[in-house]
């Protein structure tokens, strides 16, 4: 089977969307969002910003700084919308792609690009920023997420100030097993947790054919909760739309299932050859509903922006990018011993042991060279 | 001193950690109602709610993956697994999320998670029913895998596998659930034996036998009857396997000058083997006879009419100790 040049050229007619790729607010009979001029300048700074932090990252890739980079590339409104979406006492989860969500819980670019580098394998304290580590084997965090939501409701923070969990999956994870069990466990216990799903429509090469005979958003309704598609390239909706289905959660109604429907623009990792399985008009395609440019639009045409501001957001992203790359030239590498760290929070002798003799072997180096 | 099942002193070790910390749940398939399929949780739920005792969908991966979401909101939640064959729909979570999430988080996150395993053969079962994982998991970086042998172990150890702020995996000899003995319960958490420390179940002059879990009772059982032929046998229960008892294990060995190692599960890449060349390695001076292993066949568990021939028993047992003497 060849990849589908048609994919995505119309929009599906279940589709949840409020601003057209043109910039136009259309309505919607279920959702709605309002906000202030100054609210959508911030949703276009997220964007801008994040995107570039990502391009930064790739070249930073490219140059041999990081081993491996995951783009967002495309996915910035599904991750941004949906971050912003989320209250302080939110917790989320995310896969290794999550750096809008990452931005929006206020964790610090670098400690993304330090996994990728290979100075660390996550390393931020997901309590602080209520955004968990990158988890990379797939689909293995939404147990997680659903746990931690099981955890809130034996707090007894569920209600209207309560809080919910949202978790981050791709339309690959759809196929995992414990995706399935995240599902059923969340809907016996009716569990506070927003499942967003991003199909980005390619999991690494295979195309969404190869993961699920139906629309993804649809599998809820065998598991026993709602399941809805919103245009994931729409920053609008994916707030609108992740805003009520956390309300719900935290208001002690279970679970939703969102399908973000967007398109990865990039690569899967900087290792990624998209040219070996899709063609280049599917890019064309999507290219015209690019999240960025049709906020940019609607701040544009209602005049709730002038040309000073969009400069003056893209300084400051270039400003960012050069901040990222300086500071990720200077993270150092892990001492040799580190290795031991962290493995086990109490005392463990192995780990003492095996320390100790490393500690020992490297010191004879040591020796050696100042006996020279 | 009261006297106990091995299968109610667990029990009663998680009621007293129930009682002593709200935050400590557990969670497995049928431990509410029915208390579990060797009723190890018996009465828990009547008495702690559902919202402690938690039923779980029959998924193993789930009750691990959701255990780990519980404990990152601080819970600590102590997982049944029914059967040592069913927890490898759980190793992915074991293995790639519970043992390494700390590490990921520089320290950050703990998982206070129990993985409790009912292990070994000899009761007639079904195939995926009567299997020895624990070399698995003492390969996992990340977790402690502990074993208890007899129910005044298994009811502190539980206990301590529910304080400490590592994962650990708790493996139960599900033959010996139903063996009785006396237990004191009033000794408080600082009388206990270290949760790493390993016990001479019975001290001896002329060869040590290393066993743990199930093995220990067979392992005391060939050392009386050694006694009789005037051999004195020194058995070491290790108790934990990671991290291991190593000094203990070197000062019986270094002593005896011989050993013998047995367990259930398989003898080629077994536990055994990291015990034979650990002990090669610190105590080969004292050596009189190559460290030699009594375990099961490198075969797949035999069907239950067969496992009489498949596990180690005191006729095996005492023919290793023969060929020690023989070197």
């Amino acid at each position: 089977m060849t990849a589908d040049a048609s994919r995505g050229a119309q929009a599906p007619p279940e589709l949840v969307q409020l601003l057209t790729p043109e910039g136009e607010r259309v309505e919607h009979p279920d959702y709605d969002i309002d906000l202030t001029p100054e609210e959508v300048r911030g949703l276009y700074r997220d964007l801008v910003m994040i995107r570039r932090v990502d391009l930064e990252a790739v070249a930073l890739q490219r140059q041999g700084e990081l081993g491996i980079w995951a783009s967002l590339l495309g996915q910035e409104a599904a991750q941004i919308g949906s971050g912003r979406a989320l209250t302080e006492a939110d917790m989320a989860f995310p896969t290794y792609r999550e750096h809008g969500v990452a931005w929006c819980r206020g964790v610090d670019p670098l400690n993304l690009l330090g996994l990728f580098r290979g100075v660390n394998h996550g390393g931020w304290n997901p309590a602080e920023h209520n955004f968990h580590l990158y988890t990379i084997v797939i689909g293995s965090q939404t147990l997680h997420a659903v746990g931690y939501a099981m955890g809130i409701q034996r707090d007894g923070a569920v209600g209207e100030d309560g809080a919910a969990t949202i978790v981050y999956f791709g339309d690959g994870a759809t196929s995992q097993g414990d995706v399935n069990e995240s599902f059923i466990w969340a809907s016996v216990f009716n569990a506070p947790v927003v499942f967003f799903c991003q199909n980005n429509q390619w999991a690494i090469s295979e195309p969404l054919e190869k993961q699920s005979r139906i629309p993804l958003y649809r599998r809820a309704s065998g598991f026993g909760f709602p399941g809805i598609r919103v245009d994931g390239n729409d920053v609008f909706a994916c707030l609108a739309v992740t805003r009520q289905a956390l309300k719900n959660a935290r208001e002690g109604q279970g679970p939703t299932l969102i399908e973000a429907f967007t398109y990865r623009m990039g690569a899967h990792t900087t290792s990624d050859d998209p040219t070996r399985y899709r063609v280049q008009d599917e890019l064309e395609a999507w290219k015209l509903k690019d999240p960025i440019e049709r906020v940019r639009a609607y701040l544009f045409k209602n005049q709730l922006a002038d040309q000073a501001f969009f400069d003056k957001i893209d300084a400051e992203a270039d400003e960012l990018g050069r901040d990222v790359r300086r500071r990720c030239l200077e993270m150092p590498d892990p001492e040799p011993l580190e290795i031991f760290d962290h493995v086990y929070t109490e005392p463990h002798r192995l780990m003492d042991e095996e320390r100790a003799r490393f500690a020992a072997y490297l010191a004879g180096f040591e020796s050696e060279e100042s006996s020279r | 001193m009261t006297t106990l099942t091995l299968a109610k002193a667990l029990n009663e070790g998680m009621r007293k950690a129930m009682e002593d910390d709200p935050k400590v749940l557990v969670m497995g398939e049928d431990v509410g109602k029915l208390g579990g399929v060797f009723r190890v949780t018996d009465g828990l739920q009547k008495d702690f709610g559902e919202d402690r005792v938690i039923d779980t969908p029959l998924a193993e991966s789930g009750i691990i993956g959701t255990a780990i979401g519980l404990a990152l909101r601080g819970y600590r939640p102590v997982c049944e697994i029914q059967f040592d064959g069913f927890v490898f729909p759980a190793a992915d979570q074991i293995i790639t999320q519970l043992a390494k999430m700390p590490l990921r988080s520089l320290g950050a996150i703990r998982l206070p998670v129990v993985v409790r395993i009912p292990c070994g053969g000899g009761i007639g079962a079904v195939e995926h029913h009567s299997e020895s994982p624990e070399a698995y998991f003492t390969h996992t970086a990340g977790l402690r895998v502990v074993a208890c042998s007899n129910p005044a172990d298994a009811y502190t150890m539980i206990q301590q596998a529910i304080r400490c702020d590592d994962p650990v995996v708790f493996f139960e000899p599900k033959r010996r659930y139903w063996d009785k003995a006396e237990v004191d319960t009033s000794p408080g958490e600082g009388d206990w034996p270290a949760f790493d420390q390993a016990r001479v179940a019975r001290s001896g002059a002329d060869i040590t036998l290393l066993a743990y879990g199930p093995m220990v009772k067979t392992c005391l059982e060939a050392a009386a009857a050694a006694e009789e032929d005037g051999r004195s046998v020194e058995v070491v229960d290790l108790r934990s396997l990671n991290p291991l008892d190593m000094p203990a294990v070197a000062e019986s060995v270094r002593r005896t000058g011989r050993c013998v190692v047995v367990h259930e599960a398989p003898v080629f890449s077994g536990y055994g083997a990291e015990l034979a060349a650990r002990i090669t390695e610190e105590c080969f001076y004292s050596l009189e006879a190559p460290v030699l292993r009594v375990g099961g066949p490198s075969t797949p568990y035999p069907p239950s009419r067969l496992e009489e021939h498949y596990l180690p028993d005191l006729d095996r047992v005492l023919d290793a100790v023969d060929r020690s003497f023989a070197f």
